[in-house]
Formats: C-alpha cells, sequence, structure tokens
C-alpha cells in the first residue's frame, strides 16, 4: 500500500476506481475465482488477460452483478460497494460491453441507446436527450453512428460502437469491455483502441478483457495476469513484454513461433471453380470462388467473419448445396442439396474440423466416445455385425486417441460438454486427423482454446501437412494464419480478394484487403 | 460452465419418486376436501389393483397399453420430435386389427397375432408418416399436425364404425365379435402352464411380453445401432447431425415412423385381448398417458417400464375406487392429472431445490 505514494501526489489522493479484495466464487467442486486481488486506477487502461476458463469472465459477471461472490469486497472509488445486480452495477458507473452484443437488431441505434433507461413514460424526451448526447460524443471520440440507423443494418464495428454509447449513456465511469477486438478487422479495432484512448483522456477507466497480447502491449497502462481463478500478477505495461505475459499465463515457457519447415507442395487434390453458394435465405455467401489446394501445403484463407469463408467450408464439407465445379482428386463433387453429402465427402476423403465445434463438431451431451464414432459411425472398424455397433471397440480406440493427443482427462465416459475448449477441440483434432484424409477443412482451429493447447494443435496440423496431406485454414487470427500458412487467400464479401506469400506480407496489407480494398497493383 | 450438481441415481429415482409423493399428498387433500378419508382410499386403490390376481389382470393390462405408447413417444422424443399423436395412431391401429381379425379365417390365435401386430403396425405408421412427412419436407411442426390427426382419426373411426363395420342388425357402433380362434392366451392360460394360479378374468394377456420384448428391443436400437446413434445425435443437436452427413429428413420420416407403429400396436392388446372387437374410442387416452409415461421415464426404453406399472395401477386402483367409494370417477382423472403434471411438466419444481440442496451438501463436505 506505502509503495504506490511514491508515484506523487495524484495517486495517494485518488481511490483505485474499482479495487477487488479476496474475492472468490465456485461453482459446485469448480473453484473459478480464488481470493482474487486487483486495483484498477482511475483514468487507465486496464488489461486483463488469461487462458480460456481461467476466470476472467466469472470476475467480470460478479462486478457486474451476475454473480454473487462467495466471499471477498468490492470497492468503487475507495467505498465498499455491493452490486447484487446490473442495476446495481449501473448505478455505480459500471458499464459493459459484451462479446455477444446485446442489441435489439430491429430498434434504432437511438431506442437501442435508451433501452432500459428510459426514464419516464413518454420516450420523446430521452430520445433527445440520446440524440444530444450523440451528436456531442460522435464529435468528442470518433463514436460516430447514424442515431436513426437500425441497427440490424449495422456493420459488426458500428453495432459495438453503440454498445459504448448505452454505456456512456448511463454515465458509466468505468467501461468493461470483454474481447472487443474479436469480430473486428484489424483497422476497425485501431478505431476502436482510438475512442478507448480518447475517453481515457476524459478520466474514464477502462477494463479491457482480452486473449491478444499485441493488442495489451498497444493499448494499456497496466494488465493483470489471471491463471486457474487466481490472480498471478499486476504489472506495467511498459515494463513487460509479450513472452512475459504469455508465460505468466500458461504457467511455464510458450513458444509463440510456430516452427515449420518449408513445404513441399504435390498435385492439386482439390481444385473450385466458379464456386458460389446461395444461401436458404437466399442471400449469396460465395460469388465465383476458384482455387486448387495441394498436397503437402496450408492453404490459409484470412477475412473478417462472415465475408463468406464459413459458406466455403461448409460447402466444400457438403454441407450446403453450391454452383460451379469443384473436383477432388480428380473426381467431380456433388454440390447439390442432398443431405448426406458430409457422409459422402468423407467416403472422399475429406476431413473437416468445424468452425463451431460447440454447434457442430461436436454433441455436447454425448460421451467422449460416442464424439470419436460421430461421423464416422459407419467406419468398418467400429461395427460388430451388420446389425449392431461395437461400443468397445469405440471406447478402445478413444483411449488410444486421447493419449496420443493428450486430452485431459483421459476417460472416454464423460461428455463432450466436461471437457474444457483445448480438450474438445483435441477430440474433434483427434477425430478428424486420425481418419488421415487427403484434405483436411479447419475452420478457427484455436478459438476459445488455451495456449498450450494451441501450441499443440499447430504442431499436429504441420504434422499432417508434412505427411504430404493438404490442409485448408480459415481464421480470423490474422497471426495464425501468418504463421501457419503457406499460401494466403483473403476473402472480402464471398470474393477472394488476393493471393499473398506469407513471407511477403505483413498484418497492415492483409488488413486492407479484408476490408474490400485491393492493393492489387497487377 | 455447466456444472452437473446432482448424482444420477437422484435424477433418476429421487426427483420423479419426490413429485409423486407431492402429487399424492395434494390428491389426499382434494379427497380430504370432498369429504372422503384418504386413507381408505389409498387402501381401496392398492388392494383394488394389486391385492389380487384379478387386480393384477387389469393392471397389466393397462400396463401393456401404456408400455407400447410409452414407448414409441421416448423414441420419437429422443430424435427431440413430439409425437403428441399416439392417440390418433393407435386408434387407426385398431382399425388394422379389426381388420386382420374380421376378414381372415385364422386357424389359431398366433399367425393372427402376428398378422394383428404387422397390420396394427403398419397402420399406426401410416398414421404418423403424413405428419412426418410434412415436418421433414415443408416443416410443418409435428405437435400441431400430430394433434390435428388425433382428432381426424377419432372422426374417421366414427364414421367406419357407424357406417361401415357395424353389423347392420346392430344398434352398437362397434364391430362383430372376432371369432374365438383369435382369442390371445391371458396370464391366466400362460401362468397355468407353469403352474400359477392366476386370476381367469383379468384381460392382461401375450401382450405384456410382446410389449416388454419391445422395450429391450428399442433399448438395443437406441444404444447398439447406427440408426440408433443417429437418432439421438439429430435429437441432440440438428446442426451437429447434419455436419456428420445424417440426414434430418430421413431420421424424422423413419423416428415417427417407429413411434407410430408402437403406438398402433398397443391395439393389439387393447382390441384383441380386450374387448374382442373395435368398439368407439377404443384407446381411452392411452396415446396421452404414453406422453405422461414418456417424461417420467426420461424417454428411456428401459425407464419407461416403472411409470407405465404407475399408471396401470392407477387406471386400475382408480376404477376400484369409482366402485367402492362415493368418490366420483372423475377424481380418479383428477388423481392421474395431478401425477402427470408433477412428473412431467413441473419437474424442475423439484429438481431445482434438490440441486441445491446437492451442491450445498458438496460444499459442506
Amino acid at each position: 500500500m506505502v509503495a504506490t505514494v511514491t508515484n506523487g501526489g495524484a495517486a495517494a489522493s485518488a481511490a483505485p476506481a474499482i479495487e477487488l479484495r479476496g474475492i472468490s466464487k465456485a461453482f459446485g467442486p469448480v473453484q473459478a475465482n480464488k481470493d482474487i486481488h486487483i486495483q484498477v486506477q482511475k483514468g487507465t487502461i486496464h488489461g486483463i488477460v488469461g487462458e480460456n476458463g481461467a476466470g476472467k469472465s466469472t470476475m467480470m459477471s460478479i462486478l457486474y452483478g451476475f454473480y454473487k461472490a462467495d466471499s471477498g469486497e468490492i470497492l468503487i472509488d475507495g467505498k465498499p460497494t455491493t452490486i447484487s445486480d446490473s442495476l446495481d452495477a449501473i448505478s455505480a458507473g459500471i458499464g459493459m460491453v459484451f462479446q455477444h452484443f446485446k442489441l435489439v437488431e430491429n430498434f434504432s441505434v437511438l431506442e437501442n441507446v435508451i433501452l432500459g433507461a428510459e426514464g419516464g413514460e413518454l420516450l420523446k424526451p430521452s430520445l433527445n436527450k440520446a440524440r444530444k448526447l450523440l451528436t456531442r460524443l460522435a464529435d468528442e471520440y470518433e463514436l460516430n453512428v447514424d442515431p436513426d440507423a437500425l441497427v440490424e443494418d449495422l456493420s459488426v464495428g458500428h453495432q459495438q460502437r453503440v454498445e459504448i454509447l448505452k454505456a456512456l449513456y448511463r454515465e458509466a465511469n468505468i467501461l468493461i469491455l470483454d474481447e472487443p477486438t474479436g469480430v473486428l478487422t484489424p483497422a476497425e479495432a485501431g478505431h476502436l483502441f482510438r475512442i478507448l484512448r480518447g475517453l481515457k483522456e476524459q478520466g474514464k477507466t477502462i477494463i479491457l478483457i482480452t486473449h491478444k497480447l499485441r493488442e495489451i502491449m498497444d493499448v494499456t497502462d497496466e494488465v493483470s495476469v489471471m491463471r486457474r481463478g487466481e490472480m498471478v500478477a499486476t504489472v506495467k505495461t511498459a515494463e513487460t513484454s509479450p513472452t512475459q505475459l504469455a508465460e505468466l499465463m500458461v504457467g511455464r515457457k510458450v513458444l509463440l513461433d510456430v516452427h515449420k519447415p518449408p513445404a513441399k507442395p504435390g498435385k492439386v487434390v482439390l481444385e473450385a471453380r466458379n464456386l458460389k453458394v446461395v444461401d436458404k435465405h437466399g442471400i449469396e455467401r460465395l460469388r465465383g470462388i476458384d482455387l486448387d489446394i495441394r498436397a503437402g501445403e496450408i492453404l490459409g484463407v484470412a477475412g473478417v467473419s462472415g465475408n463468406g469463408q464459413s459458406a466455403l467450408l461448409e460447402v466444400l464439407a457438403g454441407m450446403m448445396p453450391g454452383t460451379g465445379t469443384v473436383s477432388m482428386n480428380g473426381e467431380p463433387l456433388d454440390l447439390s442439396l442432398r443431405h448426406d453429402n458430409a457422409r459422402t465427402r468423407r467416403e472422399d476423403s475429406i476431413g473437416h474440423v468445424h468452425e463451431d465445434r460447440h454447434r457442430c463438431g461436436l454433441i455436447l451431451d454425448f460421451m467422449a466416445w460416442e464424439n470419436i464414432a460421430f461421423g464416422y459411425h459407419y467406419a468398418p472398424e467400429y461395427q460388430k455385425n451388420r446389425m449392431l455397433m461395437d461400443n468397445h471397440a469405440i471406447v478402445e480406440d478413444t483411449k488410444g486417441k486421447f493419449e496420443r493427443f493428450d486430452v485431459r482427462p483421459p476417460n472416454p465416459m464423460l461428455t463432450a460438454e466436461s471437457f474444457s475448449g483445448g480438450n474438445q477441440q483435441k477430440i474433434v483434432l483427434a477425430r478428424e486427423i486420425e481418419r488421415n484424409p487427403d484434405l483436411l477443412l479447419v475452420g478457427q482451429p484455436t478459438r476459445g482454446v488455451d495456449i498450450g493447447a494451441i501450441e499443440f494443435i499447430h504442431k499436429r496440423l504441420i504434422e499432417l501437412r508434412d505427411e504430404g496431406k493438404a490442409i485448408l485454414l480459415v481464421s480470423v487470427e490474422l497471426d495464425e494464419i501468418l504463421s501457419m500458412s503457406d499460401r494466403i487467400l483473403v476473402m472480402f464479401d464471398g470474393r477472394i480478394m488476393g493471393e499473398r506469400d506469407p513471407e511477403k506480407t505483413n498484418a497492415q496489407e492483409l488488413g486492407l484487403l479484408m476490408a474490400g480494398m485491393t492493393g492489387d497493383t497487377a | 460452465m455447466s456444472v452437473k450438481s446432482m448424482p444420477k441415481w437422484a435424477d433418476v429415482l429421487l426427483v420423479p419418486l419426490l413429485s409423486l409423493i407431492i402429487a399424492f399428498a395434494i390428491s389426499a387433500l382434494v379427497i380430504l376436501a370432498i369429504g372422503e378419508d384418504p386413507v381408505r382410499a389409498m387402501q381401496l386403490m392398492i388392494t383394488g389393483a394389486l391385492g389380487s390376481t384379478y387386480g393384477w389382470g387389469y393392471t397389466l393390462y393397462f400396463t401393456t397399453n401404456f408400455l407400447l405408447t410409452g414407448l414409441g413417444v421416448s423414441i420419437a422424443f429422443q430424435a427431440k420430435l413430439f409425437n403428441i399423436g399416439g392417440e390418433g395412431q393407435a386408434l387407426i391401429g385398431g382399425l388394422g386389427v379389426a381388420l386382420v381379425c374380421l376378414y381372415f379365417p385364422w386357424p389359431h390365435w398366433s399367425l393372427a397375432i402376428l398378422a394383428a401386430i404387422a397390420a396394427s403396425a403398419l397402420a399406426g405408421a401410416a398414421w404418423a408418416a403424413i405428419p412426418a412427412f410434412l415436418q421433414a419436407k415443408r416443416g410443418s411442426h409435428i405437435v400441431i399436425t400430430t394433434i390435428m390427426f388425433n382428432f381426424i382419426a377419432a372422426s374417421v373411426m366414427n364414421y367406419l364404425l357407424s357406417h361401415v363395420l357395424r353389423p347392420p342388425t346392430s344398434m352398437d357402433p362397434a364391430t362383430a365379435r372376432f371369432s374365438d380362434n383369435v382369442r390371445l392366451p391371458r396370464l391366466h392360460d400362460i401362468l397355468d402352464v407353469v403352474g400359477i394360479e392366476f386370476s381367469r378374468s383379468g384381460p392382461a394377456n401375450i401382450m405384456l411380453f410382446v410389449a416388454l420384448l419391445a422395450c429391450v428391443l428399442g433399448y438395443i436400437l437406441m444404444s447398439r445401432t447406427r440408426l440408433g446413434f443417429e437418432i439421438r445425435a439429430f435429437g441432440q443437436s440438428e446442426a451437429g447431425a447434419h455436419y456428420a452427413g445424417i440426414s434430418g429428413p430421413k431420421i424424422i420420416m423413419i423416428a415417427m415412423l417407429i413411434s407410430g407403429a408402437l403406438a398402433g400396436m398397443m391395439a393389439v392388446n387393447s382390441v384383441m385381448g380386450g374387448p374382442q372387437r373395435l368398439v368407439m374410442n377404443a384407446v381411452e387416452g392411452a396415446g396421452f398417458i404414453g406422453i405422461a409415461v414418456a417424461l417420467m421415464g426420461r424417454s428411456h426404453p428401459i425407464g419407461i417400464i416403472a411409470p407405465a406399472l404407475l399408471f396401470g395401477f392407477l387406471y386400475q386402483g382408480g376404477s376400484e375406487l369409482a366402485l367402492e367409494t362415493s368418490i366420483p370417477r372423475e377424481m380418479i382423472v383428477v388423481i392421474q392429472a395431478l401425477v402427470i403434471m408433477f412428473t412431467g411438466a413441473l419437474d424442475n419444481m423439484v429438481r431445482m431445490p434438490l440441486e441445491s440442496l446437492f451442491s450445498m451438501l458438496r460444499r459442506r463436505a
């Protein structure tokens, strides 16, 4: 306590904007937060990093009144405060911008801003008040959004601004942002950080929860690291490095860079010409894609999510119908709307790690061994006879896969739901990689996966490539695309904007392509 | 993160048991309120349903109905299809039974039962096929269509019984009696072989064993076969099934056909094993009780056996109660409704306090 006084007079007089003392929270046998102490100084941007399941979200939910802590206390501006619901949090001046926006899609921006804070029976006065505020904020912080636009017509970046405006309308002094850049282009993220810096200069306090260490280094003043429910360190950003933070998060040395030998591309495995996809709402998702994927290479597809990458994966995996021609090992693929095309694709040696493992890749209520058979339940080695499946053989096979992929806990009888994100992804990868497919489609392989598992997953994918298999890697993480790919395609609005060599490009150039701007001079 | 706070035994046994006790407690209050003695009522129900082989003969007869309709609902429900049409499917199944029994000169019951099972299953499945097709191809909600099909089935049967199938000399909207050759062996006849005395008049018959066998086969289907795997996968996650190359429309059709066939088979028991002719409303609500049985048995093919027996007991005990006391027959329906409400619809009312109790105990330990 005494040590901080040396910072000068200002620090001594101002109590921290937020202080948590000894916060603990358990869910059943799981200790999500263990004796958390943290001080967030007024007028700073404070980063919180940690792997999935480290307890960041639980801590923020306690601060926002979603959960009640089992013990410990919360101090706002030095005063002990009880926060038992989100109304308490708002009146204490806390605003929250969630990872998944909580906006009413068919309301206008203004209506969303005043929603829940109408302040009377008639809407007109508060709508006018909100309109004035919006105009003022637009000038001050580059927070410009059309007040009368419907939220559903806004881009993701603009929707996020509406969330920030909502918090400011409620006079928030402390703004918490949970993984704010996951859905943004690099340019939009840059814009967001300019907004945050502007807010900081006005004396607002900002808490930034993220797993992107680069952002932490860019924008924060201080950073706290959480690991397994505990607060392991709080350091000044200027005095730390990404490597040190990663080590603190994982608790051991981590290789942030991927080491891979040069690719030896072979023959073309999959060839797509003029591939188009219209989804069931009639929206054109792919507007004519041409691509070749060769044996022994990783073809990376970069792009902001929602620009056709999902449709590309799903049409190749037989989950969506399309037009054009696609051939696999020289044989044309059926692009029609057949409901079991996904199964035929597996027989054609195409594996698929779906980008959404919770919705598609796994059946969460199924046991792990059932998930290992999932999609391959017709495999001959899983059958006892013509009528019955050999459940015992699947369980044994699962045990082997769990050992080779280091899935923890190695218990085939647990439901998929009870594994951590990284281990769930390893289950999916074990299932798909060990089928030895000629082409593996991979969507967001490390989304919601902890750093230790990311390292492992990248290593296995490169091993598969070096065995001469083709891999199509779709990811919104530019770092992942840059470090894993042998060639990079950038997608925007259902089209391929260009191809780049990862050795000769950088995040800025890709970012421009992702935003639809062709830098091609050719 | 979801934390499973209750051990499995509590989920499977304790929750339904507590729900049942609450339902009975409220029933007791209602019986008190109309000026009868709940303890005597309970005694009457128990002796009436379980106190004699005569009572058992009826209890198990009703149980057979509920096993088949309950199993049908369960299998559709594993595919997340809420087949409320068991009643209609069983009614049409009855038509299949009647046609087979009336218009073929069967030399022996054993041949007749095979044909009747096939005909009733076919008829029930056909009746389920239309809503299933509408769901699979058009997305018309199965709950709505199957309810509608219950009404259509009832009207069709009314028409057929009063205009087509009724013998010209009869005033009763029912078919003629089946020949004695198609009389199914009752428990009395079966147990007689091994030397056990059983009442001659209880209608429980060989279909009880067919129904139990169906439960075992249903269990094997769901847990050991590719089809069962696909049905469960589809039920848990439609998107996931699509990813795995499992055809949704195909699963909807197959699950509903099996479900309708099982509901239809129930008519073999209630028509051939019961009055031996097809009467108006031969199903007597067993299709709806099947929903309660499936809910209580967590849609598990073996798990539904105990609730089917419970409802058999309630049906038989209830009718004894109406005979022996001034408690009206409608009262029995109230008791049954309370049991359905607490075990099926109000499941969470018991579950949530129990869950917090268990997590509290665990934290203390």
